[in-house]
């Protein structure tokens, strides 16, 4: 991690960046080596193989689907910023940012990373996790002894728990008031750049 | 710390003995001789004949002239106590086992240490003193050892080396800190007269600081293993534990030299000796440890043959760097982890797996027993008015003040080094190393080497030391879980979760765990990519074997049969239910898929799962025993309603089959607990579905809009018969496989890629040679006859 700053200089708008997302200088030079050790031809840009070399992420259930949220519509590729401002979300959220609603909502905070789970369900981006959409999660959270209509009851049941307005899907608002229990993390304590583990982020309050 | 003179010393005992004791019974002289040097003391004089045995027997028995009478009477004496002894112990590791539920509440040191004390007491009453000490040739010779290979050897290497600065700054310095600070404190209380009149100098109180400063790692394992803080905060403490080495016997040496010397012949160049003697010590035990390493690996290179006999030059060789760095006055404690640390990974790859098995479950006996033999001796040696003196000023000081400053060097040092670490360390965390500075036996075994003549107040020294342990490992230990749960916020409480919340928790899990793969891991910084491709070129050549291919084998029959024993386990149980009617289903989507591949791969189906996956120690028998307590739903279903039946099937049923996250914040380190290979099945499944999934979409993509990229079809890298030792680090892998130069090529790749990541498991296995070019070639034929399959399926 030698020269942070020749390497920030390698990075076009950084100040910007950091701004945005919050990340330090020495946290953007490590997501940038990352970057670039993702980047094996050394285009700039990210492919979907490019993550897709990644070993551990074949061994996640919901792995594709995260490789695909990095990807906006109609993207095939991901530069070094959209790379980090993904990544952004899932920073500790500042808890002593004072509440001010004309500021737009920053990037790592509960609600944009509700947000981002949101859009892993939802592929279609209609803003709706319909009843299919949620099957298709389901069955690839569940182990393969799972049959077909034990699949559908499940997915019946969540939304009738989850769904509110009765159009037989859930939104975002919805999705939004399900309690999140026991796991309610979705930041990582550490930070993305260090060998550890996520902490349980203490949400003093339930929505 | 040489200890060297009273080794010899003692085998000097033993022709003398045999010699005088012809009645003795030959039978069990290793006794005889063993009980001998256990009571001997250090540095004992020249032993001349049976009646100058050095035997602790403070007036007790007078020796007699009568050669032949003494011996067996010592020898009756030794047998009956040592039985005794042995028999407690047996008994003790009995009761402390089944008492689970006593033992999380209070460590098993601290109970092995009470047990001592009554067994102490029982001893005294006995033969109204104390016969047995912990002496220390046996705890430094025969006990430690084994304790710290084990530390060595199960140690995460990732872990430990990525944080090896902060770990370094806390076991040189701050011991250091610690040394200096304890000892000039006591010394100046003592100037202040709060101790009242005790010969003693300021040289001797940093001695005595120097030796009580040092962080014990058997007292650490022991309370930690209880307490299940995160990975870096065990690492540092126990990292620290371990190299403190280093710095302890520099300064307890260097003190000791000086108390000799005589205070007024101390001048710069003896300071300056001293500092470069650390460097010494340090680096050359450190060194003596990676050449046994070294040779281990080599040595476990070339016993194809011999396969028996390869667990027992673990042993020995390792035993032997601590030997050797004994020998040579170096940091002996450095060299037997390093020894431990270096060569794990290449003996876990080139022996075969039942050697590998025997070592890990030695070393465990071995440690575990150790451990349980020294807190016991710790609690008799307690039980001995002879060394007891008590000097409430020094003792409390001495409390108070490793207490505080232990502190205080925590915090000072924890905030210079989060000045400079990405990842800072938090006020709990500092606060569970502070408290977690536990002190052991290695002090008192180094407080028990003192010279009575040059310290004259060793026995003071001594009760110090023993009050000071006891107070660290008992009061500690046993208020050390507590405040860690006390310190943690309160999570709010848990009512029942709705399937959605499980469900979303689930989700969340694995968004983690992915998001921590994409960002890496570990930074990829220039000097550890440097050593992984030094490593790879020559060390992996030179330190394994090309042939691991033939372990790999095993490991695929041991899977062929775990898989049956499940399927027959899964039988029986169902027959024990009464009802065979849940039947498999197989959804549709991998029916193809298992029914073409799983012939040809599962013979290949590597050992995927090693030791720091870490994810829950779930075996793979039960993740198919789980599906059976589904049947009793079945049964229960005219009892509740059909709505309630429902919810509770539903919740059930996630409760099962949902996957499982992969826990990477797993205290890995543990005395009593060997992680076995689990979740294999699951993996599977998922890296399956995955893979077809990718291959749908590659064939759709296809179709659709191709535009022509750069194909890479070939691995480039496989041809040498090495192994990938890191499989993590995907800087590794040119060759991407998604080229589309007509679908049998993209299959073909597919393929390559799925057979590279099971020749290359994703933590350190190392049995992955040239499977890929070994299996290529003898699939061949099959391989472009599934492509031609799957092509006509998919089309």
């Amino acid at each position: 991690m030698g020269s942070t700053n020749s390497t920030l200089s390698k990075i076009p708008n950084v100040e910007e960046l950091m701004e945005e997302t919050g990340f330090t200088p020495a946290h953007i030079v490590r997501l940038y080596d990352r970057f670039e050790a993702l980047d094996k031809e050394k285009t700039g840009h990210l492919r979907p193989q490019d993550f897709g070399a990644i070993n551990r992420l074949a061994m996640n259930p919901i792995g594709d689907r995260i490789i695909g949220a990095f990807f906006s519509p109609g993207q095939e590729t991901v530069d070094f910023h959209s790379f980090v401002r993904i990544l952004a979300h899932f920073r500790p959220a500042d808890k002593k940012h004072p509440k001010d609603p004309s500021m737009p909502e920053p990037v790592n905070s509960r609600t944009s990373k509700l947000k981002f789970a949101f859009q892993l369900y939802d592929q279609d981006k209609d803003g709706k996790i319909s009843r299919a959409e949620l099957l298709q999660v389901l069955r690839s959270m569940l182990e393969m002894q799972v049959t077909e209509e034990q699949l559908e009851s499940i997915a019946d049941r969540t939304i009738q728990e989850a769904d509110l307005d009765n159009d037989d899907a859930i939104s975002f608002e919805e999705f939004r008031k399900v309690p999140l229990g026991r796991a309610r993390r979705l930041t990582y304590q550490h930070g993305p750049l260090q060998h550890s583990a996520p902490r349980i982020l203490s949400q003093p309050h339930r929505k | 710390m040489s200890m060297s003179d009273s080794l010899v010393s003692c085998g000097h005992l033993d022709p003398v003995i045999a010699q005088g004791s012809t009645q003795c019974r030959e039978a069990r002289p290793c006794i005889h001789k063993a009980s001998q040097r256990m009571s001997s003391d250090l540095g004992s004089g020249p032993p001349s004949s049976c009646m100058h045995i050095q035997w602790d027997l403070k007036g007790k028995t007078k020796l007699s002239l009568n050669q032949h009478s003494y011996s067996e009477m010592l020898y009756e004496h030794n047998s009956r106590d040592q039985e005794l002894v042995r028999l407690t112990e047996l008994i003790t590791q009995l009761l402390v086992e089944l008492n689970h539920s006593l033992t999380s509440v209070i460590p098993e040191s601290a109970l092995l240490i009470l047990i001592g004390w009554i067994l102490g007491g029982i001893i005294y009453g006995a033969d109204k003193m104390q016969t047995f000490t912990l002496t220390p040739t046996v705890f430094f010779f025969y006990l430690l050892p084994q304790v710290i290979l084990d530390a060595g050897y199960f140690m995460p290497n990732k872990l430990f080396f990525s944080n090896m600065g902060a770990i370094l700054v806390y076991a040189v310095i701050g011991t250091c800190w610690n040394a200096a600070t304890v000892g000039l404190g006591l010394w100046g209380c003592w100037l202040g007269g709060a101790m009242g009149d005790i010969d003693i100098g300021l040289l001797q109180f940093l001695l005595f600081g120097s030796l009580i400063a040092a962080v014990d790692p058997v007292a650490v394992i022991a309370v930690f293993e209880e307490v299940h803080v995160n990975e870096v905060l065990f690492i540092m403490v126990f990292g620290e534990s371990l190299l403190n080495d280093g710095v302890t016997v520099v300064l307890f040496n260097v003190f000791d030299a000086f108390v000799s010397l005589g205070g007024a012949e101390i001048d710069a160049v003896e300071i300056i000796k001293g500092i470069i003697s650390f460097f010494v010590v340090a680096f050359g035990g450190s060194l003596v440890g990676i050449i046994f390493a070294l040779l281990i690996s080599l040595l476990t290179r070339c016993t194809k043959n011999i396969q028996i006999i390869e667990p027992g030059f673990i042993f020995i060789l390792g035993y032997l760097s601590y030997l050797t760095a004994e020998m040579l006055s170096l940091s002996a404690i450095l060299s037997i982890v390093f020894c431990g640390i270096c060569c794990q990974k290449y003996i876990n790859a080139n022996m075969d797996e039942r050697s590998v098995t025997t070592v890990r479950y030695v070393m465990k006996v071995f440690a575990n027993g150790s451990e349980t033999i020294i807190f016991v001796f710790l609690g008799i040696s307690a039980i001995d008015p002879a060394v007891w003196v008590w000097n409430t000023g020094f003792i409390l000081l001495t409390l108070l003040f490793i207490f505080v400053f232990r502190f205080i060097g925590v915090f000072l040092l924890t905030w210079i080094l989060n000045k400079y670490r990405l990842v800072p360390l938090e006020f709990i965390d500092q606060v569970v190393m502070s408290y977690g500075g536990l002190r052991g036996a290695v002090a008192y075994g180094l407080v028990a080497m003192l010279d009575e003549n040059k310290f004259k107040e060793k026995n003071l020294m001594v009760s110090t030391t023993l009050i000071v342990v006891y107070f660290t490992v008992m009061l500690q230990g046993i208020t050390m879980k507590p405040l860690v749960t006390w310190l943690k916020v309160k999570r709010a409480a848990v009512t029942e979760l709705t399937l959605a919340e499980k469900i979303q928790n689930r989700t969340f899990d694995h968004m983690l765990v992915a998001i921590e793969d994409i960002s890496g891991q570990i930074g990829h910084n220039y000097m550890r990519d440097k050593w992984h491709n030094f490593e790879e070129r020559w060390l992996c050549w030179f330190l394994m074997k090309p042939s691991a291919r033939k372990s790999r084998d095993y490991i695929f029959n041991i899977f062929h049969q775990l898989n049956l024993k499940d399927a027959m386990s899964y039988v029986k149980e169902g027959e024990r239910r009464g009802s065979l009617a849940f039947v498999r289903n197989e959804t549709k989507a991998d029916v193809d898929f298992n029914k073409k591949f799983r012939a040809s791969f599962s013979e290949i189906m590597p050992d995927i799962m090693a030791d720091n996956m870490g994810p829950d120690h779930v075996p793979l028998s039960s993740i198919l025993q789980d599906i059976v307590p589904s049947v009793c739903l079945v049964m229960h279903e005219q009892d509740l309603t059909m709505r309630e039946s429902e919810d509770f099937n539903a919740h059930h049923l996630l409760q099962q089959h949902l996957y499982r996250g992969r826990k990477q914040h797993r205290h890995r380190y543990s005395r009593s607990h060997l992680e076995t290979n689990r979740d294999e099945n699951e993996v599977q499944e998922i890296f399956q579905r995955t893979m077809r999934s990718r291959l749908e979409s590659f064939k759709s993509a296809k179709m659709g809009v191709a535009p022509a990229k750069k194909i890479q079809t070939k691995h480039q890298k496989k041809d040498k018969p090495q192994k990938m030792p890191n499989g993590n680090s995907s800087d590794k892998s040119k060759n991407h496989p998604y080229g589309d130069k007509g679908t049998c090529s993209l299959l073909f790749t597919s393929l390559l890629h799925y057979m590279k990541w099971l020749t290359r498991p994703p933590q350190l296995r190392g049995h992955q040679p040239p499977v890929v070019c070994i299996i290529i070639q003898s699939h061949s034929k099959a391989i472009s006859g599934i492509c031609l399959i799957l092509e006509n399926r998919l089309d």
